[in-house]
């Protein structure tokens, strides 16, 4: 029963970790001042610029905005994982467990990144291996961080697959991932990610690829994980209906920039930020059927040109001169809340005093 | 046996004309195997679909990746051939005219493709993308042709200065503005538009189903709308069919369906889809449905959805639930819904 032993030992660990949903600020993850671009053949891409947020212990963090937005090139910058070059991290700090992300050795990092700091990527066709078995795939990270004996590996992979509700486990550890559906192989994901139970889970756009039913499977899976062991969860995603149920804050990214961030149920009521009101306005209801949808005219910004004003003001419909000279910060509004943004929807006028 | 009683379906419960009538319609793509490449089997992508769309209305075809949405849309415009069933195009059966018969009917009804960047030739300049329909059913001299380009380039928002322009010179919504501007060109009475904005950012795609509402309303078009984005098809549509693996599981006004489903798997579609109110979203009871969609290869005896429904009973495995209508206009395959 020594296997056995390994694996109640590791469940009783993930027990004492549990956090209650909602938790005070204890930021496990702290960024500022991220600066990311990418020296490309048509020019420089601004794609992150001076991002910063923290991520508390047990948190779900949603981060919404549109490709382009600078969602994912945050996330994996945080971890280095952008091609370099021809990106490049120009300037920030991403402190995690008194240490910064983006200045300690790689070999420090690589045990960072799969052990404290999982990540799901989008499409597990691409990110899982497709000559490497399930099992291997998912006792890999815990031999290499954990130096866990085989068959204790073996049955932590068992537990994690059970874990993550894939039917008839022992036969699917020897399962490649193209004999598996889509939601199954994002459950493999899922598992990889989890399996050195890491305080902080990053998912990018993890059910973006799949179908709207198996959507709901994997969002229960993550919420009932999220009880269970109270990881800090980021989650990427352009869609805010997902966050809405799911998140206990959100961040709204545009051009590369954080331009809001609330508390989720603030955010819905009375978004701050034009562009956060505009994207609701812009969202068909399932559960109401409205007139005409409100657009936000023109197009996402370019990212080739450094954003020395607010990105937004050109399709904004509030700007004034100020929003076309000087960009704005992000700005509290509330103890919960920040808007870069330089007009006061609240009183209808500019802000004062900053 | 089951066309004939398809064919009693209402065709005027709405009052509105019928312009196109599917019946029992069936697409299955051969599987080849062994030496001689016999066949083995077959996918059933369509397997048996009856619906009808009114004059000027939109219908909304829904269903999860895989449900047979996409082969429907190019089974009517006869982009693929019917494996069984008719096509009816204002009293036309498309499935059984060929030749120039069909090409006279064929500028009458047109497509807006999903991905504006495969449907739109890059070596092609937008005028001439725009044009070429006008070209090929020769609809206008070249003079007139030229002042028939803009005026469709400003119906879709772009400007005339832009015909001289290459398809990667545009954004992803411009270029769905293209593909729009395309398919009207011929002023078609019927579009039907494949999941036109799965491929655009969230701000673009309210852009571009107000254009096609405009464009609706102005010109009197009829859409058959195929989409897997449940909110978007609330908003468009007037009547919308649920498809599961080839078959339709239920038919109805926008309303009836949203706000009260009859069978099990709209039922479970709905209730699936994230809404964009955490107050909402705290109070909602979800139905999580277990395993995936079966492979249309091989689907399941008796009622397609009997792995997964939540009701299931023996029955459903022995017996194809009929295509019944329940009242005026509400159409379900399902022996439990009342």
């Amino acid at each position: 029963m020594a296997d056995r032993r390994g694996s109640s030992e590791w469940l009783r660990r993930q027990d004492r970790s549990t956090q209650p949903a909602r938790v005070a600020a204890d930021p496990v993850l702290e960024v500022a001042g991220l600066t990311t671009r990418f020296d490309t053949l048509d020019g420089m891409v601004h794609a992150v610029n001076q991002v910063s947020f923290t991520v508390n212990k047990g948190e779900f963090l949603g981060v919404v905005g549109e490709s382009g937005s600078g969602k994912s090139v945050t996330m994996m910058s945080i971890l280095r994982l952008i091609p370099m070059p021809p990106g490049e991290i120009v300037a920030g700090e991403a402190i995690y467990d008194d240490r910064d992300l983006l200045k300690i050795e790689i070999d420090e990092l690589r045990h960072i990144r799969g052990a404290k700091i999982g990540f799901i990527f989008q499409d597990p066709m691409t990110s899982l291996n497709p000559v490497l078995t399930v099992g291997f795939q998912i006792e890999e990270s815990l031999k290499i961080h954990q130096q866990l004996p085989t068959e204790d590996r073996q049955a932590r992979a068992l537990e994690l697959l059970e874990l993550v509700g894939i039917p008839s486990p022992e036969q699917r550890l020897k399962s490649y991932p193209h004999e598996l559906s889509g939601g199954m192989r994002q459950r493999v994901m899922i598992a990889v990610a989890l399996a050195c139970s890491p305080q902080i889970l990053i998912a990018d756009e993890p059910t973006t690829a799949l179908d709207v039913t198996i959507q709901a499977q994997i969002i229960e899976l993550v919420k009932d994980l999220r009880e269970k062991f109270g990881t800090a969860v980021i989650w990427i995603t352009h869609d805010l209906g997902v966050v809405a149920g799911l998140a206990d804050r959100v961040v709204v990214m545009y051009g590369g920039q954080i331009v809001e961030e609330a508390l989720v149920g603030e955010l819905y009521a009375s978004p701050q930020h034009p562009y956060t009101s505009g994207l609701l306005g812009s969202l068909p209801r399932l559960d109401q059927r409205g007139t005409e949808l409100v657009t936000i005219k023109g197009q996402p910004p370019s990212l080739y040109q450094f954003p020395d004003s607010c990105s937004f003001a050109p399709r904004c419909p509030y700007a004034f001169e100020r929003c076309h000279a000087e960009r704005p910060p992000l700005l509290p509004i509330s103890p919960t809340r920040k808007a870069a943004c330089w007009w006061d929807v609240e009183t209808g006028s500019p802000r004062d005093g900053v | 046996m089951v066309s004939e009683r398809m064919e009693d379906q209402p065709a005027a419960s709405t009052g509105a004309e019928v312009l196109v009538g599917v019946r029992d319609l069936k697409k299955h793509f051969p599987i080849t195997g062994g030496l001689l490449k016999r066949q083995v089997g077959a996918v059933k992508a369509v397997d048996g679909v009856s619906f009808d769309i009114y004059r000027g209305h939109t219908l909304g075809l829904v269903g999860e990746s895989g449900s047979g949405k996409s082969t429907i849309g190019r089974v009517i415009l006869q982009l693929d051939h019917a494996t069984e069933g008719s096509v009816v195009f204002d009293n036309v059966d498309l499935t059984q005219t060929t030749g120039e018969k069909l090409r006279k009917i064929r500028p009458r009804m047109q497509m807006v493709f999903q991905d504006p960047h495969a449907s739109l030739n890059p070596r092609m300049t937008v005028s001439s993308i725009v044009g070429e329909p006008l070209k090929e059913h020769r609809a206008a001299k070249r003079a007139e042709k030229l002042d028939r380009i803009d005026e469709l380039l400003s119906l879709v928002g772009l400007e005339p200065s832009h015909a001289n322009r290459y398809p990667h010179e545009f954004s992803g919504g411009q270029r769905q503005r293209i593909g729009i501007a395309r398919a009207i060109a011929l002023n078609p009475e019927f579009i039907i538009c494949d999941e036109p904005i799965a491929a655009l950012d969230v701000s673009i795609q309210s852009q571009i189903v107000n254009l096609l509402e405009n464009l609706q309303h102005h010109l009197g078009l009829t859409y058959l709308f195929i989409s897997h984005d449940l909110s978007m098809v609330r908003h468009i549509a007037d009547r919308v069919a649920v498809l599961y693996l080839g078959k339709v599981m239920e038919l109805a006004d926008v309303d009836s369906i949203y706000t009260d489903p009859k069978h099990p798997y709209t039922q479970a579609l709905l209730s699936a889809v994230p809404v964009p109110d955490p107050e909402v979203e705290s109070s909602r009871k979800r139905i999580i449905l277990e395993g995936d969609i079966p492979s249309p290869a091989d689907p399941p005896p008796g009622c397609p959805f009997n792995t997964r429904c939540p009701i299931a009973q023996q029955r459903c495995v022995d017996e194809v639930p009929e295509w019944r209508e329940l009242s005026g206009g509400r159409w379900v395959a399902c022996h439990f819904a009342e």
